[in-house]
């Protein structure tokens, strides 16, 4: 019978966690019940992308966008929407604007201004399914490639789409494979990189969850192109259900013999095989994941020579990202002249951006490449929550460095970042806000790094930590000016003497901040004062004639440090007060301000 | 799958699983499932409209079904909706004017104006 109703339900990482197969399998029981579990598709899907919103339904054909669904409000919504097709208004999102429900997911903002290209079908068909991907076009530009066009022509599109790398390096991915073509083996690997270390990053596994069968089709015409026979996709353990997936495709395609000997009647043959990581950092590196794919240690080595010439077991090999990999199918399908018009002159086509920190819609957006900082934070991202006020949003994670309100309206491309003293990275965009301390902000990242550093070369094993030493002594309030240059005497000196790209770029979240917020440094280390209130030893809560006397705060308190009548004015006691900000938050009125302090004195 | 009109013909069959997921424009159908349209029998008038659909491979419309649609005696109805937004309901539905709706609405774009509403309430 045909299916007159289709309920999609998310099943990317953030909403199964929040119970998004639970609700599949209610639903499963509730239609049983009703008796129209034949007119009704339940798809698990790849993430929608509103991570936010969680878990996120949609209803076909109305498109009907359901967010915070419930196990417990499956069944109003098999009886009323399902069957009367009304509905469920409390389940709907609201437009910030005139705070009207919003039924449909096309008419969400969050959704209008985006561009999909790399997450086309993740959200919008069954990962497990290969015949929903297949209907998406899918394994049609292999398909095409294979028996109509040479591995020349093929290389030929890429570059003529002007695709550059996701993966961080941005380099033209149309040249190097035609590096790896021209390199003359009767061995070649191609190899995606599905390592994902930026803390916040997250766009990798959900292409991997979503949309499985790009990565497949792609690496296969990577394959075809530079005269591979096998790839392998190296994934970190920590995404099981990216691995399942993954494996499930496989299995399809070779099934389908869309992978294995003479595929499309060819004499092409492919195989793709999985290996796990154990989700280090550094092992993204590509010197350092052919190695740890070989079975040593993931530690990077000199480049050159370059992969292309020599890479896994000394044959030359073409390592991708899989955001990059997820575009290329679609430059065969439309045209590179298709995905050329998108983008800017030189940063071609739309890039995927994981939304975190201060931010209404924490999730994926992916748009044009050109679009402003400001539309992803405000249009898109739905600007900053309980109308705090925006400080910087740090892009290229670990490596990457801030950018600030004077720059919010730079349309974001590879070079334009670069200019602000950031970089693109692999997409982790975290907003921050008038509460986030800029010290604690570059210490935080640099810690990450300290963690990651693989250890081979002095400059970034010990550096970054005498770095991480100083930032630690800034905010316990023992610093000097002195330390500032220190610090970035020390960031340049790393900076130019690592061998990989995890150590020349550990001190940019240092080296930005300090461009930018060098003020905040100089209250750390000169009043002595973390001026938004973050760094425990140098702030100071007290409570202004605002106050209303609620009592909110005193409730919230952890450790009792507030006195005060109901309608009266409170008082905190600073010798008890841990500085853990609960009662800034909730104050209704914004009567609880952090202001500067010596040593847990008022100045 | 060897050739690539063997991959093509598995993606038009697959792709009908799913148009649903992607047609926006067209004739969009209204069934009224409220509870006494579902106690008339809206629910094979609304099955039959999909039957259609699929059996004529219509791709230029989309099924849908609403809840109340405040005139029970009349039930079971379906409001068509076309491309400029002009809305027709048709009432006291059975299968065979659903197949003849199809045919002459949907299909040739003529409107069978002695089952619209309208109509029906004048005589
Ligand atoms: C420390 C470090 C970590 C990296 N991590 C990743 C990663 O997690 N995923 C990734 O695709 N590339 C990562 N890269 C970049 C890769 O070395 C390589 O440039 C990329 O995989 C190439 O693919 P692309 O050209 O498609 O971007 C990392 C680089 C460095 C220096
Ligand atoms: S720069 Fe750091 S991570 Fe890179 S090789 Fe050297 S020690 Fe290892
Ligand atoms: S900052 Fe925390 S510990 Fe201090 S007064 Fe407020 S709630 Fe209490
Ligand atoms: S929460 Fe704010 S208004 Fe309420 S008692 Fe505390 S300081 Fe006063
Ligand atoms: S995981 Fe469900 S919307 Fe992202
Ligand atoms: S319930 Fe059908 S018209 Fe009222």
């Amino acid at each position: 019978m045909l299916e007159r109703i289709q309920v999609l339900i998310c099943g990317g990482t953030g909403c199964m966690s929040s119970h998004s197969k639970e609700i599949k399998q209610a639903f499963e029981e509730e239609l049983t019940n009703l008796g129209i579990k034949d007119e009704v598709g339940l798809v698990l899907t790849g993430c929608f992308g509103l991570c936010e919103r969680g878990p996120v339904i949609v209803i076909y054909p109305d498109e009907t966008f359901y967010a915070h669904v419930k196990v417990s409000d499956v069944k109003i919504i098999c009886e009323e929407h399902l069957l009367k097709g009304r509905h469920i208004d409390r389940l709907l999102v609201k437009n910030p604007l005139d705070r009207n429900k919003i039924k449909q997911m096309s008419q969400l903002t969050f959704y209008s201004k985006q561009k999909r290209i790399a997450l086309r079908n993740c959200g919008q068909i069954n990962p497990l399914d290969i015949d929903e991907y297949i209907a998406r076009d899918g394994y049609l530009a292999l398909g095409e490639a294979l028996t109509k066009m040479t591995p020349d022509q093929v290389i030929k599109e890429v570059l003529d789409s002007g695709l550059k790398g996701r993966g961080g390096g941005g380099f033209l991915t149309g040249l190097k494979w035609q590096f790896a073509a021209q390199s003359v083996s009767d061995k070649k690997y191609v190899i995606c990189n599905a390592d994902e270390g930026d803390p916040g990053a997250f766009m990798d596994r959900a292409i991997l969850e979503g949309d499985p069968h790009s990565i497949l089709e792609a690496m296969a015409l990577c394959g075809y192109a530079i005269g591979s026979d096998q790839g392998y996709i190296y994934v970190r353990a920590e995404y099981p259900v990216a691995v399942e997936r993954l494996e499930h495709a496989i299995l399809q395609a070779k099934e389908y013999q869309l992978l294995g000997d003479s595929i499309f009647g060819t004499d092409f043959s492919f195989n793709i095989d999985i290996r796990l990581g154990a989700g280090a950092f550094v092992c993204g590196e590509e010197t350092a994941l052919i190695k740890s794919i070989e079975g040593f240690r993931g530690m990077p080595v000199l480049k050159p020579p370059f992969p292309a010439k020599k890479g896994l077991w000394g044959y030359p090999t073409n390592v991708n990202n899989v955001e990059t990999l997820a575009n290329i199918p679609v430059i065969f399908l439309k045209g590179a002249d298709y995905f050329k018009s998108i983008g800017t002159e030189n940063s071609t086509g739309t890039k995927v951006f994981a939304l975190g920190g201060k931010i209404n819609n924490t999730g994926l957006v992916e748009v044009p490449m050109g679009t402003t900082l400001r539309e992803v934070v405000y249009d898109i991202g739905g600007g900053i929550p309980n109308k705090r006020k925006f400080k910087a949003i740090q892009t290229g994670g670990p490596s990457g460095g801030c950018i600030t309100e004077k720059d919010l309206d730079t349309p974001i491309d590879f070079d334009n970042l670069k200019k602000l003293g950031s970089m693109m990275g692999s997409g982790g965009m975290i907003v921050m806000d008038e509460d986030n301390c800029m010290v604690d902000v570059a210490r935080f990242y640099l810690e990450f790094t300290v963690e990651e550093s693989c250890g081979k070369c002095t400059p970034c094993r010990e550096g970054t930590k005498q770095m991480l030493d100083i930032l630690n002594r800034i905010c316990d309030g023992d610093g000097t000016l002195k330390d500032i240059d220190e610090l970035e005497k020390l960031a340049h000196m790393i900076q130019k003497t690592s061998l990989c790209g995890l150590g020349q770029t550990a001190p940019n979240p240092v080296l930005s901040t300090i461009k930018h917020f060098r003020d905040e440094y100089i209250a750390h280390v000169v009043d002595k004062a973390c001026p938004a209130g973050v760094c425990a030893e140098l702030t100071h809560f007290v409570i202004d004639d605002g106050c209303i006397g609620c009592t909110k705060c005193a409730k919230n308190c952890p450790v009792n440090a507030i006195s005060g009548w109901p309608k009266q004015i409170h008082m905190i006691d600073d010798e008890l007060c841990i500085k853990c900000g609960a009662c800034k938050k909730a104050c209704p009125v914004g009567a609880i301000t952090s202001i500067p302090s010596i040593r847990g004195e008022a100045v | 799958m060897k050739t690539l009109a063997e991959l093509k013909k598995l993606r038009d069959e697959s792709l009908k699983k799913m148009t649903m997921r992607y047609t926006k424009d067209g004739f969009r159908v209204q069934v009224g499932m409220g509870t006494c349209g579902i106690a008339s029998g809206a629910r094979p008038i609304l099955n039959e409209f999909l039957e259609q659909a699929n059996l004529r491979e219509l791709k230029n419309m989309t099924i849908t079904q609403v809840g109340c649609m405040g005139e029970c005696a009349y039930e079971p109805m379906a409001e068509i909706i076309d491309e400029s937004g002009q809305s027709y309901v048709y009432c006291s539905l059975t299968i065979p004017i659903v197949r003849e709706i199809i045919e002459k609405h949907i299909i040739n774009h003529q409107p069978v104006t002695r089952y619209l509403l309208s109509t029906r309430k004048d005589k």
